[in-house]
């Protein structure tokens, strides 16, 4: 019965836990805008606590960056503009999803050198053997088969 | 021979860029306002709301931005080393009181010391973004020309300040004098 209770306590505490946010200010009245609003939101990393968004934190920093957000918008800002307002004050760090540059470089491009290091290498080993075989057949070929 | 070189290479590769990381704090960073004019302000003074304290009336000698706060317990571990910065006479250190209490913020001042040469009221947070600023205790060191010198993340300590402060307030002092 406890046990019971636990289990549909909880599956209320999930469902009614996602719908939980800490945007006390009101919505957009535009749907189009609110969504703008939220996607934006999720593109800014809060700096204080640093592996999430501004949308997901509720440190006074991030509440802070959301009504900078409202207020850009409001003003008619375009997302480029909300973006470059907080990169001139953050930095890149401020982009929740890195851009390319000179540091980072290095990043973007590892898996593809990586590939070309391992599948060089493969194809090198793979000709070696082959050519290795090769030669066993030719030399000894004949007891074998 | 290259059997063993290269993954050895490799290794001592990778050893030395980890123990780099290990090093480095991943929670502080970068500062794009280095090297770059200091934002503008003009923000009513903590203990006189009357008064306006303004970037504009700062320059001509390098000064200090120290972002503090009651509810900051970084900023009460470094306000000793404030109180001896201050006396050193070194470069005027003005105070952004970052969301805070007024009330509460004068009573620290009170009862602590007072470091700063003026305590500037950011209360709803707008000036500290132009800053990028992030934590309190920041400390921002700008020069006579209002360019952002260095920004030290973290509670201040006398180290730091020999360190990365004191020889970067005598380069902009002796080049201010140059330009002069």
């Amino acid at each position: 019965m406890i046990l019971r209770r636990f289990v549909i306590g909880l599956a209320l505490w999930c469902v009614i836990g996602g719908t939980w946010a800490f945007d006390s200010e009101a919505a957009f009245e535009d749907p189009v805008q609110q969504a703008r609003y939220e996607r934006l939101n999720r593109e800014l990393r809060c700096l204080v606590c640093q592996n999430q968004t501004i949308a997901d934190s509720t440190a006074p920093l991030a509440a802070d960056l959301r009504r900078e957000v409202r207020e850009m918008m409001q003003a008619g800002r375009t997302d480029a503009e909300i973006r470059q307002f907080m990169l001139e004050r953050y930095g890149d760090f401020v982009l929740y999803r890195p851009r390319m540059n000179a540091t980072n470089l290095l990043l973007w491009a590892a898996p593809a050198l990586l590939l070309l290091i391992g599948g060089g290498a493969a194809v090198r080993f793979i000709r070696r053997r082959t050519a290795e075989v090769d030669e066993d057949d030719t030399g000894s070929g004949a007891g074998r088969a | 021979m290259w059997r063993y070189a290269l993954p050895l290479a490799l290794f001592v590769l990778l050893a030395v860029a980890l123990r780099i990381g290990l090093e480095r704090d991943p929670s502080v960073v970068p500062s794009p306002l280095i090297g770059r004019p200091a934002p503008e302000f003009s923000l009513p003074s903590l203990q006189d709301p009357s008064y306006p304290i303004a970037t504009a009336e700062l320059r001509g000698a390098p000064w200090l931005l120290n972002v503090w706060a009651t509810w900051c317990v970084g900023c009460r571990q470094e306000h000793d080393v404030l109180l001896q910065i201050a006396a050193q006479n070194v470069a005027p250190m003005i105070g952004l009181n970052w969301k805070d209490d007024n009330g509460g913020a004068r009573r620290w001042l009170a009862e602590l010391g007072n470091p700063y040469a003026a305590v500037a009221e950011d209360r709803e947070g707008r000036v500290a973004i132009d800053w990028g600023v992030y934590g309190a205790p920041e400390t921002f060191l700008i020069g006579a020309d209002g360019t952002v010198l260095y920004k030290h993340v973290a509670p201040m300590t006398l180290e730091i300040w020999r360190t990365e402060f004191l020889p970067r307030i005598e380069l902009a002092r002796r080049t201010a004098e140059i330009g002069r």
